[in-house]
């Protein structure tokens, strides 16, 4: 075992941890704060990557600045579907196992939309940074999972700061721990969870333009991140978005040290067994109250 | 409320049922017009899920194929239908298509879909009513069967497992000085576990050292630490079996990391379709791929380029891949052997069209086809190509010859390999 090849691959691994968290941030968010099942959330990220390819195919506008623009669009489509999910579902008490249907409904429609317009074949984006890399010591960093990375912590600092220093992040935090008192202090918990599902759904915006920028992507490539979505928001703690980027980054490392010394093929079941084991001796996460 | 909630389950289930019904319900169902029954072609094939970027492209040629053959008065003086399913790219719906298809669609014959892992499934209901079966680019599907109506269209070749990747190690093999290392890569699914496992014959046959042999699991989001982890083993040869989107992801992280062999590639699937072409660009250059046709002069067969002009169009419209170089010629010509037996035959009766399949060779669209005992190729076409002077990312550049040379089997050669790898970047 050398120790570039050590270093490299902890760099490795932190770069795709921010990536995880650039897209399992909705997550947290809808199920860990809000409690909302949202298993359609990689979809809206598959929807995010569309985006990118459009804009980047038809205008060469690079896909960051495509997933920064459209997530307004995301946000009011979240709102929307939270309002659907509320009217149909929560308010009726019947969101457990019929809310769980809806999303998997929504993930199947938005699929097959994307199908029908765009068809099946994969699609990429041009980016005069990917493909190249620089060096910083011994580590050389890929710009593809670089610009991923930053928009990873960006997108968690900003959601990070918005819930802990604005009245609606509060409101938010309140909303998932008592929404009677929420209710008592003259908030609407509705309207707050409107939003809050709102800011979950325009993550994901800016999360698909970095997935497309790492890879390609075709409609259904979304299920493959259901599993590792939901273990991070679970290892990190629920609702805690310092503790989903924590669970990303370690996460991302340990698949990338497992990649690197024991080989690929272990990488998903070692990454799950570090769930089980941080859920056997802390039940509510790493950071979980 | 109760109703209300169902109301809206019933909803979306209804919207998601007439989305999937607007899928299915295309162009390839061409009313019945002849006034003998038609000769009806059942099949089942990828038309969403993982592999449905080829199977809609073959289906699309599979069309072309039956509107060629009925421009010309059909087959036996009756028109063709396809009847096709979407498999959905899963296994497990295989059988109950193929039933349905025999049993309630009564076709005349059936076809594969595409893929290793769809053909498998289909082959007990075929085997038990003995009838006829094209494959569609399955590896290696009749060794344990062992079925004589079976035929493959894709030309591995005799000892399927093998003949795949022999092609590479032997250019490996008459390099000076021959190489020593190699390393072996591969995704963790069916075709590439089969491609590696026949590599690693290949290499030790060809006294090769093996220096790393490890998969990966088919979600993988990064490539880069195993391609680190290749560097590390400095391999003379790296060998990989992948899909195509981990063709995609490993061609960039050995680019990112520096990962620079001697000879680079192998069974890379997805190396041959425009989008990773277009986008991988430059950076292909070097690397030798498998492949079974590309428009060199050697392998300018008669009707493949009227074939692909036609193709070229309605891939523009359908969405799917717009060269057309890799799975429809092919999805065109398997037809093409079926629909030429029933024609000398004179019959569909399923034993008389695969007594003559087995003994006959066909003219088609991607050269002559004679098929061996086992039902696979009698002789093995894999070509190896490499890459060479890539400069940009258009498109136009691959619809000509050029860009991606032969230099495998020597009977199809169209040029000299550059080696090592890094001497045609």
């Amino acid at each position: 075992m050398s120790y570039d090849l050590l270093l490299n691959a902890v760099a490795a691994g932190l770069l795709l941890g921010g990536f995880y968290a650039a897209v399992s941030l909705g997550i947290s968010v809808a199920f860990g704060l809000l409690d909302v099942v949202n298993i359609a959330h990689p979809v809206f990220v598959i929807l995010g990557a569309y985006a990118a390819y459009v804009m980047n195919a038809r205008f060469g506008w690079d896909p960051v600045l495509t997933g920064l623009v459209f997530t307004p669009v995301f946000y009011l489509l979240g709102m929307a579907v939270y309002r659907v999910y509320y009217a149909s579902f929560e308010r009726k008490g019947e969101e457990a196992l019929r809310g769980l249907v809806f999303f998997f409904g929504i993930m199947f429609i938005v699929e097959v939309l994307l199908i029908l317009v765009y068809g099946v074949d994969y699609r990429l984006v041009e980016a005069p940074y990917i493909g190249e890399s620089f060096h910083l010591g011994p580590v050389s960093i890929a710009y593809r999972l670089f610009v991923p990375f930053l928009g990873g912590v960006l997108l968690a600092g900003g959601v990070y700061l918005f819930l802990g220093n604005t009245f609606f992040g509060r409101a938010i935090q309140g909303v998932s721990q008592d929404s009677l008192a929420l209710r008592l202090m003259g908030a609407d918990p509705i309207r707050i969870k409107t939003i809050a599902f709102g800011i979950a759904i325009a993550t994901a915006s800016l999360a698909g333009s970095l997935l497309i920028i790492i890879g390609p992507v075709e409609p259904s490539i979304g299920r493959e991140y259901i599993g590792r979505v939901f273990a991070i928001a679970v290892l990190g703690g629920m609702g805690s978005i310092g503790g989903t980027f924590a669970a990303s980054l370690i996460l991302g490392v340990v698949e990338s040290l497992t990649s690197t010394f024991y080989g690929p093929s272990w990488s998903t079941a070692v990454s799950f067994g570090v769930l089980l084991l941080v859920l056997a001796l802390r039940p509510a996460g790493l950071f979980g109250r | 409320m109760k109703r209300t909630g169902r109301f809206w389950i019933g909803g979306w289930m209804l919207t998601a049922w007439l989305a999937a019904a607007a899928l299915l319900s295309g162009p390839w169902a061409p009313p019945a017009q002849a006034a003998e029954k038609p000769i009806k072609i059942g099949f089942g094939m990828a038309l969403t899920g993982g592999l449905a970027a080829n199977g809609k492209a073959a289906l699309l040629s599979m069309q072309i194929w039956a509107e060629d053959v009925n421009a010309k008065g059909g087959l036996l003086g009756r028109k063709v239908d396809l009847v096709v399913y979407d498999d959905q790219t899963k296994p497990a719906s295989v059988p109950a298509i193929y039933t349905k298809l025999l049993d309630v669609d009564k076709v005349d014959f059936v076809v594969s879909g595409y893929g290793t892992n769809l053909i498998a499934p289909a082959m007990p209901i075929v085997m038990e009513r003995g009838l006829v079966f094209m494959g569609l680019f399955g590896l290696a599907v009749n060794e344990k069967f062992k079925y004589p109506g079976y035929f493959q269209i894709m030309p591995a070749g005799p000892e399927p497992a093998l003949d795949w990747t022999r092609g590479f190690f032997e250019i490996a093999a008459q390099q000076k000085p021959k190489p020593q290392t190699v390393a072996l890569v591969g995704a963790d699914a069916e075709f590439a576990i089969n491609a590696v496992a026949g590599a690693r014959e290949n290499a030790k046959k060809m006294g090769l050292k093996i220096v790393y042999d490890k998969t990966y699991p088919p979600a993988t989001v990064d490539y880069t630490p195993i391609a680190r982890a290749i560097k590390a083993t400095n391999p003379d040869v790296v060998f990989v079996g992948s899909y195509p989107p981990d063709s995609v992801g490993m061609v960039q992280a050995a680019h990112e990391v520096g990962l620079k062999p001697k000879l680079f590639g192998g069974g890379m699937v997805g190396l041959q379709y425009a989008a990773f072409l277009t986008k991988l660009g430059p950076k292909l250059n070097g690397i030798v791929n498998y492949d079974f046709w590309v428009p060199e002069p050697t392998l300018n067969f008669p009707g493949i380029e009227a074939f692909l002009k036609k193709y070229q169009v309605k891939a523009a419209k359908a969405g799917v891949d717009p060269l057309g170089h890799y799975l429809p010629p092919w999805s065109y010509a398997y037809l093409e052997v079926l629909g030429q037996a029933v024609t000398a035959t004179k019959s569909t009766d399923q034993k008389k069209v695969a007594g003559y399949i087995r003994s006959h060779e066909f003219t088609t669209i991607i050269g002559k086809v004679k098929f061996g005992s086992n039902g696979e190729w009698a002789t093995s076409r894999v070509l190896q190509i490499q890459f060479q002077g890539i400069k940009d990312s258009k498109l136009d550049q691959f619809h000509r010859p050029g860009k991606r040379i032969v230099v495998y089997p020597e009977q199809w050669k169209s040029g000299k390999i550059q080696y090592p790898y890094s001497s045609a970047k």
